[in-house]
């Protein structure tokens, strides 16, 4: 009985050990992020920050584009996310009710997809829109980004779609709702939890995405594409500002869709 | 289903984001393949491809990337299957730890590059913890591009960052195994490690399979990390192809790397899959 007590303390010794070593540079960016510019100059650092400033952050806040960039950023989400699920809903609604000739092929195309890096689409794509006048325009980045989250978007809508059971809609048809009737009133309030989940997991996506978005713009940068090309030119504190800034909102939205963690990001070849 | 009537609902359903794929996964796939071997006034060539395979940081972009994969692919999955594990044991304040695990997921690679840039750095969080255990009397440099520091950092950056993604992957396969087929282990006199062995990782096989392809894939566009932390001090596939888009001006050239890049992730999409082979009786 002791052993099996040791043995269950070791394995949730190991448990909080990997969960430090997650949290810990987490944690490190934070304070780092929180220091006044000397202290970040400073050596040897603290590892509990004595004084709290918020003078690195309003630097970086104040320094030139930043804003902008940060404006670039959310306008380039909120696109990708909104392109994603008008067009990934459907998809994944008529994969979720129907079964019909083509629907493995499909679902095969969908996920084979996953195999195909950003940085191959990025530059044709890039020498694309510059054809068509689209170049250095936040829709050509959002274009982009939804390439890479439409196939999850799709495949998570779907799982969403099949959770919400069609009797429901085919009892509404019933009392007299026409099938989009029966979709809009009944199914999609039914299953707008999980759209959200993956509208944010876009949102994340894009928020996060460097390779194409520094190739397909020149001035109009989003915020990781802005911070990318002046990284190796940039102040410690305006680096480290940065990398604080683009990890908060990604985290706090984690947290809004821990639920549907495995259904996002769990999917596998069956 | 009425076989009479043709029933074009899922056709239409689909039809938006089939043409989205082609327009902005296919087409510019084919175009990635036009751009690497054909030249502006349309004669199909080779020359990109040589002037790639003879440039001198091609060598040590192909060399860095697949020492990378080879370090950090590894890690990634036994630690991703410890922490998958971990969670098939039913503790307490399981719902946090499976957060807390899962939140790298959330965290571009620039961000992972920064923060263990800031761990590594000269005036950096590890040189100050040596400094206060006694262990050095003035920073060391750990990012020098002479030593094999910068690939350490990198590494860990990685397996820091992108371990998540192998554990909900393999949390998700884990649970669609019931748990008869382990009870019955058990019953049968098999320890702990003999039914992870023989049991679980076999049924897990398809998982596992996706999850190695996935990584090794995405580890072979590795780009922000290794830039943030080792700046121009080491290359990968993927900076000589922003690079030689971005600075040099050549998409030809950059389309060579991309193509490049894309051969080496089906080819070991394909290895995976011929290695990892899930047979019929083994599916459930």
């Amino acid at each position: 009985m002791t052993r099996r007590r040791i043995g269950r303390g070791l394995v949730y010794l190991l448990a909080i050990m990997i969960a430090l070593w997650i949290l810990i540079p987490i944690y490190l960016i934070t304070i780092t992020a929180f220091s006044p510019k000397d202290v970040i100059y400073s050596w040897p650092k603290s590892l509990f920050p004595r004084v709290i400033s918020l003078e690195t952050l309003l630097f970086f806040i104040k320094a030139q584009y930043v804003l902008d960039s940060l404006k670039n950023s959310v306008i380039v989400a909120l696109l990708s996310l909104a392109i994603s699920l008008v067009i990934g809903a459907p998809a994944g609604y008529g994969l979720a009710r129907h079964t019909f000739p083509g629907k493995d092929v499909f679902r095969l195309m969908i996920l084979s997809t996953r195999a195909f890096p950003i940085v191959i689409l990025s530059i044709p794509l890039a020498v694309t829109f510059m054809q068509w006048g689209l170049y250095d325009s936040l829709i050509s980045v959002a274009f982009l980004h939804v390439a890479m989250a439409l196939p999850t978007t799709i495949l998570v809508t779907s799982s969403v779609f099949m959770g919400v059971s069609k009797e429901l809609e085919e009892a509404a048809q019933v009392f007299g709702c026409n099938r989009m009737q029966a979709f809009m009133r009944v199914a999609l309030p039914l299953a707008l939890p999980g759209l959200a989940a993956s509208a944010i997991f876009t949102f994340v996506l894009s928020w996060n995405e460097v390779f194409a978005a520094t190739i397909l713009t020149l001035y109009n940068r989003t915020l990781p594409a802005r911070l990318f090309i002046q990284l190796q030119a940039s102040p410690l504190p305006f680096r480290f500002a940065g990398g604080f800034f683009i990890l908060i909102p990604a985290i706090t939205f984690m947290f809004f869709i821990r639920r549907y963690l495995f259904s996002l990001w769990g999917i596998t070849l069956r | 289903m009425n076989l009479k009537r043709f029933n074009w609902e899922p056709y239409l359903l689909l039809l938006p984001s089939t043409l989205y794929l082609i327009l902005f996964f296919a087409w510019p796939m084919f175009q990635a393949f036009k751009l690497a071997f054909q030249t502006d006034d349309g004669h199909l060539t080779l020359a990109y491809m040589q002037r790639m395979f003879n440039d001198v940081m091609f060598a040590k972009a192909l060399r860095n990337t697949i020492m990378l994969i080879i370090a950090i692919v590894p890690i990634q999955f036994i630690l991703a299957l410890i922490m998958a594990l971990l969670m098939m044991e039913r503790l307490r304040g399981s719902d946090i730890l499976v957060y807390i695990y899962s939140i790298p997921l959330a965290i571009s690679d620039l961000a992972a590059g920064i923060i263990w840039f800031s761990i590594f750095t000269e005036r950096g969080y590890l040189n100050s913890l040596l400094y206060g255990l006694g262990l050095l009397e003035k920073p060391f440099l750990f990012l020098n591009y002479q030593t094999n520091w910068p690939f350490v950092a990198i590494v860990l950056a990685e397996v820091w960052r992108a371990t998540s993604i192998v554990f909900v992957i393999l949390v998700a396969g884990l649970q669609s195994i019931p748990r008869d087929y382990t009870e019955a282990a058990q019953v049968f006199g098999a320890n702990w490690f003999q039914r992870v062995w023989r049991v679980t990782l076999p049924l897990l096989r398809p998982s596992i399979q996706t999850a190695l392809i996935l990584r090794t894939i995405l580890a072979v566009q590795v780009f922000a990390v290794v830039v943030a932390i080792a700046g121009r001090g080491m290359t990968v596939l993927a900076a000589e192809a922003y690079r030689w888009y971005s600075e040099y001006r050549s998409p030809h050239m950059a389309a060579a790397y991309a193509m490049f890049i894309l051969v080496i992730s089906l080819a070991t999409a394909f290895v995976y899959l011929r290695a990892l082979r899930v047979k019929e009786e083994m599916t459930l």
